[in-house]
C-alpha cells in the first residue's frame, strides 16, 4: 500500500516553514504523521506537497513561567508521558498522554498534530479545551492567538487559515482544584468512544468539562460545569440531568450506546476530580 | 530523492521516492526482510523498528523523514546481549507460532524492558496492546518478556 505521489519539502526554521506555506496553498504540514500517514496510505486523503516541520526546534519547546505553561506543537505524547511539564497541572497532561494509542505511536505523534487534525475522538482537544488553552498560530504576516474553544470548529476543521502554522499552546496556571478523566475505548489504545476531561474550578475560576467522541470536535459541557460551581456538592441524579442536557447539545443523534458512554465518562471524570481535590 | 541514514550501524545513501515509507525502504531497498509489514497503516505493530533508539511503526514513517537518523531493525540485534536473552525466553516460553509478529514483538519488548526495568504482567500486557499476534493468545509472549526482564535485572525469575 502506498500513498499517491506527493512532493516533499523539509523546513528547518519557522520562518522557512511559513514562507513555504505563504508561497503555495497546496501544501500540507506533516509533523509526527501518525494520523496523516495512515490516512495517506489508505488514500482517504491526499497531498500535493508535504511540508515536514519535524526539525523546527522552536516548536519542541516547553516553557513554564509563574503564570502559564507553553507546550510546543511538536512535543510528543511520549515526552509528556515521560514527565515533561508533569507538575504543571497536577499530572493531567501525563495521564492524558499515556492513554493515547500505543507507545510506538506516542513516540512520534505530537500534541499539535492531534489538535490540528481535530479528530472527533482525539484526546488532546478535550484536555486542552478543559484547560482553556490558547492556540498560538504563526504565518508570514505574524502571530495570533486563538482560544481553543474558537480554534476547534468541527470534525477535522479548525480556525487555522491558509498560510498559518500552529506553534504551540499557552495554558494558564489556573488554580485548578482537581481534575479527572473518563475514557471508554473498545481496547486499550483504540480511539475513544467517549472521553471526558473535568477540571474543577477554585478561587473564582470556573469549572470546565470537555467531551470527545461526539460527531463533531471536542465539546464543552457547560451545564454540568456551571452546576458544579453553583452547588459543589451536587448529587449524582442532579449531575446526570445536567450531563444529559449537555450531551443533547454536544452530540446530535447520538445512539443510546454513545449516550451511555458519554454519561459514564463525564460522571467518572467528575468523580475522579472530586476525589483528587478532597 | 536522496536519503542518507544509518541502518544497523552502517551508513547508507539511497535513492527513494518521497512517498516511500521507512518499511518500504528497509525491505525493498535494503533487503532487510526481517521487518514484517502486516497492515501498512499503523494498526498491527509488526513493522516496529527503532528510530534513533525508540520504537516506531516503520509503515507510517516517511523514509525521507529519517535523513541523518539511526535505524535499527531486528537484523541489527544479533550481537545485542539483552535481545539474545529476550529471544531465548521467547523460544522457551513458546512465544511464537507463525513468527510474523515476532520481530515487532522483540523490538517492542526490548523497549518495554529498557523503560520499566522489571515490568509486571499487567504492565507488559498494557504496553503490548499495540502489537497484534493472531497465533499465541499472548500468554507465552507476556511470560517471555517478564522472565527476560527478571533475568536481565539479575533477579531470580518469579514462579
Amino acid at each position: 500500500m502506498k500513498p499517491a505521489s506527493f512532493d516533499y519539502v523539509r523546513a528547518t526554521t519557522l520562518e522557512e516553514a511559513v514562507g513555504v506555506l505563504a508561497a503555495d496553498d497546496g501544501v500540507t504540514v506533516i509533523a509526527g504523521g501518525q494520523s496523516l500517514l495512515p490516512m495517506l496510505n489508505l488514500r482517504v486523503t491526499a497531498a500535493e506537497t508535504l511540508l515536514d516541520i519535524t526539525r523546527l526546534e522552536e516548536l519542541k519547546a516547553v516553557r513554564e513561567t509563574g503564570e502559564q505553561v507553553f507546550i510546543g506543537a511538536l512535543v510528543t505524547h511520549a515526552s509528556i508521558e515521560d514527565g515533561i511539564a508533569r507538575e504543571a497541572f497536577g499530572g493531567l497532561l501525563q495521564r492524558v498522554a499515556s492513554k493515547i494509542a500505543y507507545r510506538a505511536v506516542r513516540n512520534l505523534g505530537t500534541v499539535g498534530g492531534s489538535v490540528v487534525l481535530s479528530d472527533p475522538s482525539a484526546d488532546w482537544p478535550a484536555c486542552l479545551l478543559a484547560l482553556d488553552a490558547t492556540a498560538v498560530l504563526a504565518s508570514a504576516s505574524g502571530q495570533r492567538r486563538v482560544a481553543l474553544s474558537e480554534f476547534l470548529v468541527d470534525a477535522y476543521e479548525t480556525a487555522l487559515e491558509p498560510g498559518e502554522i500552529l506553534t504551540g499552546f499557552e495554558i494558564s496556571r489556573r488554580n485548578a482544584g482537581g481534575w479527572g478523566v473518563g475514557k471508554v475505548a473498545r481496547k486499550s489504545g483504540a480511539f475513544a468512544d467517549s472521553l471526558a476531561v473535568a477540571v474543577l474550578g477554585r478561587a473564582g475560576q470556573a469549572t470546565r468539562i470537555a467531551l470527545s467522541g461526539t460527531a463533531s470536535c471536542a465539546q464543552p459541557m457547560a451545564r454540568v460545569a456551571a452546576l458544579l460551581d453553583e452547588e459543589p456538592g451536587a448529587q449524582a441524579e442532579q449531575l446526570a440531568r445536567a450531563i444529559r442536557a449537555d450531551i443533547t447539545d454536544a452530540h446530535e443523534e447520538a445512539t443510546p450506546y454513545q449516550e451511555r458512554c458519554h454519561l459514564h465518562t463525564v460522571m467518572s471524570a467528575i468523580t475522579e476530580a472530586r476525589q483528587s481535590w478532597s | 530523492m536522496e536519503l542518507t541514514l544509518t541502518i544497523n550501524g552502517k551508513t547508507e545513501t539511497l535513492s527513494v521516492d518521497a512517498r516511500d515509507s521507512l518499511s518500504d525502504v528497509i525491505r525493498e531497498k535494503l533487503n532487510l526482510t526481517g521487518t514484517h509489514v502486516g497492515c501498512d497503516h499503523g494498526a498491527c505493530g509488526a513493522c516496529t523498528v527503532h528510530l534513533d533508539g525508540i520504537p516506531v511503526r516503520s509503515c507510517i514513517v516517511l523514509a525521507v523523514r529519517c535523513e541523518g537518523s539511526e535505524v535499527r531493525t531486528i537484523e541489527g540485534t544479533r550481537g545485542d546481549d539483552a535481545m539474545n536473552v529476550i529471544r531465548r525466553h521467547f523460544h522457551e516460553k513458546h512465544a511464537l507460532q507463525c513468527g510474523f509478529c515476532t520481530p515487532g514483538m522483540l523490538m517492542m519488548a526490548s523497549d518495554i524492558i529498557r523503560r520499566y526495568g522489571r515490568p509486571d504482567e499487567k504492565q507488559v500486557r498494557s504496553e503490548l496492546s499495540g502489537q497484534i499476534c493472531r497465533c499465541t493468545g499472548y500468554m507465552g509472549i507476556v511470560a517471555a518478556i517478564v522472565a527476560a526482564a527478571d533475568e536481565l535485572a539479575g533477579e531470580p525469575a518469579a514462579g
